[in-house]
């Protein structure tokens, strides 16, 4: 029983601190883990990809249907979104709020004119024929590239929340950390944008 | 314009009156009868002892990971229940569908009962419980005040329930899914399934798996971050082990679950051709991914149930566990091998025989670690003082009839035996004998031991065994007819019978669900019981087992903040450590302690998903649209709320902790 003082052990440990004890701040790690999760589920897009993409069923193939210029242009938009986002968080480290702002909403509209001419091309491609029904590789490319799309949705979502939060309340501690987090999200994103454009788009047109 | 028609299909979708199910099926009738009087009495009960304000501020709006864990282990108790009674229907339709006699459920509706036994057993009632009892015991275990992500946690609850909700509201509107609990396409295609039912199954499964992975990130991250100071990895106790490793494999297969459902969805809603027969569609794709994500579920169940039944063990046998490090080391080669074996569900869908020897090899494997626990478990008894708790009864039961259920897995593991035993009964035998053996038998276990943790109150034994015997032999009657069925070559999902032979061994199984209900009615007696001898079962000590890992060092039950100090660890078996060397309670200096604060936030937007999901099944789409902007808005708004905790003033932990003092005192 802990109130048996008669076992008194010839050492004395420690069994309690007195002091205030914080554990350190475990968001950046879960977000992380988070972030792996996601990364699983597009690992299984990729992998449905991977064994559907070249069942055609008689229909176009990507050589027939994909734009390089245009993907390429689509490309580089989210890649300088990646860059101005990291700008912004320079400014953060520096507790520059305005400068912050001003790179955060630069990276939101490289994330909208991203987002544009990917809703373009899908558009483009439905009209011509080729739409998600048409066959298991059109239902594969329009999923992984859609769900890449719809979380660059969420994050342009989230971007702005947090330019309203940021100009609410400053440059402090908790809009920081979830600034950290989205600029992983963000940079994530840009991950798996390149796996997409190379192993879709680029091996697709290859052919 | 809109003609009445029309306006009514927009506001409705799908349903009609048609689809209330029991106006038509006199069982079903009779159940939703029996469900409306039972839940017009708790709503009564409730509103009578006006409990409604108390409910909703201490604990559905609570973070207290102790509370949230106890909401769990409720919720899957309930659909234990539920679960049970699609079990007892098989059992009773099997036993009496012979030649003439078609038995009494037409194999629509008994097509739907094992699909919902199946996806009740595992997601609603499997799952919370080993998510509710990790809630429980793992921040105790490491000596922290909460888990990392407090309103995380509430909200992957409530998720959790509203997937239950979804699932519950199937019995009554509309149907349930009529494909087996992993509702394989081409059968779970929109041709082939074009009700509601599967959509059921989706949106029920969806909803609750965010509430999953989110609590498997959840509890990673505090173990990872939150562990008392001293406390390396190879000083955690035991089941924190297990539970890590259960937490990764959560979040590293519910992601393979989520997205593979997607694909169905959009085969279903949209009309893509992921796993369709035609347009290039692979079904076996789907069989695929769905496994693996499945067979690392079975391992999400038993890896809690090993951790329990190691802390039982070293408990009430008053000894140190037998080999801790390898104990640690199994689990973790557990944890890596279940990726590699998903194959083996599926030997006879024509992989070729190097690919199904390689999964029947790596499955054979995975009896090598399992097996060294087994054996941890028997040194660890070997020359200890057992005391036959109970806790470790279940235990013991466990160790015997595991072993069967492993041996008959390593039988299947065989390819070519597999070919002939793949979908029989021989199957359903060996996956209940596992699940229910370890699983069931682990998280019963675990209930009976950290109860009085929970409420400060011990079970009543005699009920508690009453509840042991009749499920362990219920479960051998219920189970070993269905190996000697298999072997003669009985299939599985099957309604009525030709061969008057067979019947003997039905009986036979249905008397073991009998067994079974009286098991689960004597836990359910012993819960009354013990609350009306919960002065008698009183636990005041906090250390009611002679235990051995730090839970068992605070108050039972436990104050919000758990520990008025942050406990400092030297050996992974902490408590026995602290008794050895004479550890003093600390009796002054107490300051206030940092909390976070409750929030309504997670059962808004479980309710909002129910909403989202019946939108979707009904193909009510403004209502699924309205519910789905109401997700974002109200996700969004509670970001703008910063200030979620409070300080608890430290007048109140002396008041507390001097309650508990004088308490201890009376006892000595």
């Amino acid at each position: 029983m802990s109130e048996n003082q008669a076992a008194v052990s010839a050492e004395n440990p420690q069994f309690y601190l007195t002091e205030d004890h914080h554990p350190e701040n475990s968001t950046m790690l879960g977000f992380w883990i988070y972030l792996m999760s996601d990364c699983l589920m597009f690992a299984v897009l990729f992998a449905t990809y991977a064994v559907l993409g070249r069942n055609y069923a008689a229909g176009p193939a990507p050589a027939d249907l994909f734009d390089l210029q245009l993907v390429a242009i689509n490309t580089a938009m989210l890649l300088f979104s990646s860059i101005t986002y990291g700008f912004a968080m320079l400014r953060m480290e520096k507790g520059d709020k305005s400068g912050t702002l001003m790179w955060l909403a630069i990276t939101g509209l490289f994330g909208l004119a991203f987002l544009g001419i990917e809703l373009y091309e899908f558009s483009h491609l439905i009209h011509e024929g080729a739409g998600p029904q048409r066959s298991a590789f059109l239902s594969a490319f329009f999923t992984l590239v859609g769900t890449h799309g719809l979380h660059v949705t969420f994050g342009s979502i989230w971007l702005v929340t947090l330019m309203v939060q940021v100009a609410k309340h400053g440059l402090i501690e908790a809009n920081r950390r979830r600034l950290m987090c989205l600029s992983m999200f963000w940079h994530f994103l840009d991950v798996i944008w390149i796996g997409v454009f190379s192993l879709v788009y680029l091996i697709g047109v290859l052919g | 314009m809109f003609t009445n028609s029309n306006l009514l299909e927009f506001i409705f979708g799908r349903l009609s009156w048609d689809s209330l199910a029991f106006t038509h099926e006199p069982i079903l009738l009779v159940t939703f009868i029996g469900v409306v009087l039972g839940g017009l009495a708790v709503v009564g009960a409730i509103s009578y002892f006006r409990l409604w304000g108390y409910l909703w501020n201490e604990w559905f709006t609570s973070v207290d990971h102790k509370k949230i864990g106890i909401m769990y282990v409720i919720l899957s108790l309930v659909m234990l229940l539920r679960g049970f009674a699609d079990a007892v229907m098989m059992r009773t339709q099997q036993a009496m569908a012979f030649g003439a006699n078609e038995g009494y459920l037409p194999p629509s509706h008994y097509d739907q009962i094992f699909t919902a036994h199946g996806v009740i057993m595992i997601f609603f009632f499997a799952m919370p419980i080993v998510t509710g009892v990790m809630n429980f015991v793992v921040p105790l275990q490491i000596g922290a005040r909460d888990v990392s992500f407090p309103f995380l946690n509430n909200f992957s609850f409530w998720m959790t329930a509203a997937g239950a909700a979804i699932i519950m509201l199937s019995l009554f509107v509309g149907e349930f899914a009529r494909t087996g609990w992993l509702a394989y396409p081409p059968l779970s295609g929109a041709d082939y399934s074009p009700g509601v039912g599967v959509d059921y199954y989706i949106w029920g499964l969806q909803v609750a798996g965010v509430g999953t992975t989110l609590s498997g990130i959840n509890l990673i991250a505090t173990i990872v971050k939150m562990r008392a100071p001293g406390m390396t990895m190879m000083k955690m106790p035991i089941f924190t082990w297990t539970s890590l490793c259960t937490n990764v494999l959560i979040v590293a297969s519910f992601p393979i679950l989520t997205a593979t459902l997607v694909l169905l969805t959009l085969d279903r809603y949209a009309g893509t051709n992921f796993f369709t027969n035609d347009l290039g569609g692979n079904p076996m794709m789907y069989v695929n991914l769905i496994w693996i994500w499945g067979h690392p579920e079975v391992y999400i169940l038993i890896l809690p149930a090993f951790g329990i039944f190691s802390e039982i063990v070293s408990t009430f046998s008053g000894k140190r566990l037998f080999g801790y490090a390898s104990m640690v080391y199994a689990t973790v080669v557990i944890t890596i091998l279940s990726y590699l074996v998903w194959l083996h569900h599926f030997f006879t869908m024509g992989s070729g025989a190097s690919v199904n020897a390689f999964f029947g090899i790596t499955t054979m494997i995975i009896s090598i670690p399992t097996g060294a626990k087994i054996f941890n478990w028997l040194f660890t008894m070997y020359r200890g003082r057992i005391r036959y708790e109970v806790p470790m009864l279940w235990t013991i039961g466990f160790m015997v009839t595991f072993v069967i259920g492993g041996m008959t897995g390593v039988m299947l593991a065989v390819p070519p035996a597999d070919f002939v035993l793949h979908n029989s009964l021989f199957l359903i035998a060996h996956f209940h004998n596992v699940i229910i053996g370890g699983v069931v038998f682990g998280l019963l276990a675990g209930v009976n031991f950290w109860f009085p943790k929970a409420f400060g109150y011990k079970l009543d034994p005699f009920w508690g065994k009453m509840s042991f015997w009749f499920w362990l032999i219920g479960f051998y009657f219920a189970f070993m007819p269905l190996y000697v069925l298999g072997l003669m070559g009985v299939t599985r999902r099957v309604n009525h019978f030709e061969d008057p032979s067979l019947q003997i061994w039905f009986v036979i199984a249905a008397f073991g669900a009998f067994l079974i209900a009286l098991g689960i009615g004597s836990f359910l007696i012993q819960l009354v019981v013990s609350y009306l001898k919960r002065e008698e079962l009183r636990d005041l000590t906090g250390d009611p087992w002679n235990a051995r890992t730090l839970e068992w060092s605070t108050s039972s039950p436990p104050p919000e903040y758990n520990y008025a100090f942050t406990p400092v660890i030297h050996d992974h078996d902490s408590w026995y450590d602290m008794k050895r060397r004479g550890y003093v309670r600390p009796l002054e200096g107490f300051k206030p302690i940092h909390m976070p604060k409750g929030t309504g936030t997670g059962v808004i937007l479980s309710g909002l998903s129910v909403a989202f999901a019946v939108g979707m099944i009904w193909y009510m789409w403004w209502l699924a649209a309205l519910a789905f902007l109401g997700i974002i808005v109200v996700s969004i708004a509670h970001t703008f709320n910063y200030k979620r905790d409070y300080y608890i003033p430290a007048e109140t932990v002396v008041e507390t902790e001097n309650a508990r003092t004088k308490q201890l005192a009376e006892q000595a």
